[in-house]
């Protein structure tokens, strides 16, 4: 078993506290599943569409991250899987799909010198 | 854990009056601003992290914090009732000021408050439900479109103008105010408006149209709920309501089929509803004032009170349409009133009544029109002349509900 760190990217607000409502039960349902079948390690943390990027050898502090909305990280979660393709499997019933958004699915780097995946 | 249907919607409407009423009616957009913000986080955190103990406590206390926050750094302009301004200007008096304003009780003065803010005279009756609907309900423009058969771009209009002249004010209003009994004429007819909207309306969909009229029962009883501010024809509007609300289980079968009034399962409807309209009517019967929500009441419990379709008691339905004419005729209710008069003398009888309504051009294209003519030719068995009515009100149809039920009839017609 290995385990891998969902980045969930982009940030579509839905348009009504109804739409919200239905939204927010949609992902509550299918990390629940997940976690019922015991794929979830961690459910994670969301994060908020703004921050700071401090970058280069001067350190600069500047307001970002400057990406499309489609392309900022909105909260991460790690789950275990057999294999990749079993994690990608896993990601396919996430609804932030129906709002144009991506799943980015990465392996944990194993700590011990192991086969990895 | 599981939160009901709508909790997101609902709780919109109530802290968008709370807020409105820390801020000032000026500072509306304000208000809606940090409540979308509070559902945004909710959101975000409740769809990794499931839902907190207490959502309802969550959000109120994210939309506290955030009040907090603007008031501290004073980027309103003054929250316009004096005592509530100086509470709000001082760092002792702030977080308890702030807080009773998110207490249970505050929160239903606001929504009231804010309910009689949004039936404003210049406001257009149309605007003032769009307005109930967005602010205090939760709906959004698109949403509202959806319900009212409008487009976007008209609601979203008629809610800007609306908030516009909301705006002028400074406060909420005032339910001490001298204009109340006039303002509250306004307040109920806005929600008979919104419930008639639901139980008869346009929307094709089903489920949009129960919405409204759980919406307009949630609003009148904000409103009975309030021992100072109850009158007797508010009970009697809420009774119209629950006794009218109490037959929607029945209105359509398991396939979704529009189902004739006289063909209804009446163990399908809501017998706690109907005891519960029944003794608001009760209620309502005080005061010397009869009011069109008296008498619309009465004939609905008149409906609800017969155990079968040929127990009702038509002659005194028939009565009470003539009162209902006499304080506030409507080609409408002429032709409600010629239906019962056709139960009870006879199918001729109810189209001579028909034929003498005043004003029947302004039935032209409401569709119950050519659908009563063909039930009264039908039943005098004129179905060649009946088949033609359904195919006129067929055309008139606004949703495929109301179609397939017209075109059941028209079948039917021709099998007879």
């Amino acid at each position: 078993m290995t385990e891998f760190v969902y980045f969930y990217r982009g940030y579509e607000q839905p348009a009504s506290p109804d739409e919200m409502q239905k939204k927010t039960a949609k992902w509550m349902t299918w990390l629940k599943d997940l976690s019922d079948k015991g794929h979830v390690k961690s459910l994670g943390e969301p994060l908020q569409p703004f921050g700071k990027v401090v970058k280069g050898a001067k350190k600069q502090v500047i307001d970002g991250p400057y990406a499309e909305a489609k392309d900022v990280v909105g909260g991460y979660s790690i789950i275990v899987a057999k294999d990749i393709e079993q994690a990608v499997a896993f990601s396919l019933g996430c609804p932030i799909f129906e709002d144009g958004g991506s799943v980015e699915v990465r392996p944990i780097a194993p700590l011990e010198l192991g086969d990895g995946n | 854990m599981e939160i009901e249907e709508h909790f997101f919607r609902h709780e919109s409407g109530r802290i968008v009056a709370a807020l409105t009423r820390l801020f000032g009616v000026g500072n509306l957009a304000l208000a809606e601003d940090v409540t979308q913000d509070a559902f945004c986080r909710a959101m975000e955190t409740w769809k990794l992290r499931g839902l907190p103990k207490n959502p309802s406590a969550w959000l109120m206390t994210v939309a506290k914090n955030r009040a907090l926050d603007i008031l501290r750094r004073k980027h309103t302009a003054r929250a316009a009732e004096p005592e509530l301004t100086r509470f709000l200007e001082s760092e002792w008096t702030l977080v308890p000021t702030v807080e009773e304003a998110f207490s249970a009780r505050a929160v239903k003065d606001s929504q009231l408050r804010m309910m009689f803010s949004c039936c404003h005279p210049r406001i257009s009756e149309e605007a003032q439900i769009a307005l109930i609907l967005h602010i205090l309900c939760g709906f959004n423009v698109m949403e509202i479109a959806q319900a009212f058969m409008s487009s976007h771009a008209a609601i979203e209009q008629r809610i800007t103008r609306a908030k516009k002249i909301l705006a002028e004010s400074t406060t909420l209003f005032d339910l001490d105010d001298t204009e109340f009994p006039s303002r509250l004429s306004a307040v109920l007819q806005a929600l008979y408006l919104l419930f008639n909207e639901g139980y008869h309306g346009s929307s094709p969909e089903a489920a949009v149209r129960m919405e409204l009229c759980q919406e307009a029962i949630l609003l009148i009883n904000l409103l009975i709920e309030q021992p100072v501010l109850v009158t007797p024809r508010s009970y009697a509007l809420a009774a119209l309501m629950y006794l009218n609300a109490a037959r929607l289980p029945a209105r359509l079968d398991g396939s979704d089929n529009l189902v004739s009034f006289f063909e209804q399962d009446r163990s399908l409807w809501d017998h706690n509803l109907i005891a519960e309209g029944q003794a608001l009517l009760d209620l309502s019967a005080s005061g010397t004032e009869l009011t069109r929500y008296h008498i619309e009441a009465a004939i609905a419990a008149m409906h609800t009170s017969a155990a079968r379709s040929e127990d009702t008691d038509w002659k005194q339905i028939v009565s009470l349409y003539d009162m209902l004419m006499a304080i506030h005729p409507s080609p409408v209710i002429a032709l409600n009133r010629a239906i019962a008069i056709a139960q009870l003398d006879g199918p001729e009888q109810g189209l001579r009544e028909i034929g003498v309504i005043h004003d029947l051009h302004r039935l032209s294209s409401y569709p119950f029109y050519p659908a009563a003519l063909g039930e009264l030719e039908f039943r005098r068995g004129n179905y060649p002349v009946a088949k033609a009515h359904f195919s006129s009100a067929l055309a008139l149809a606004r949703s495929t509900m109301e179609r397939n039920f017209l075109q059941r009839r028209i079948d039917t017609c021709k099998k007879s």
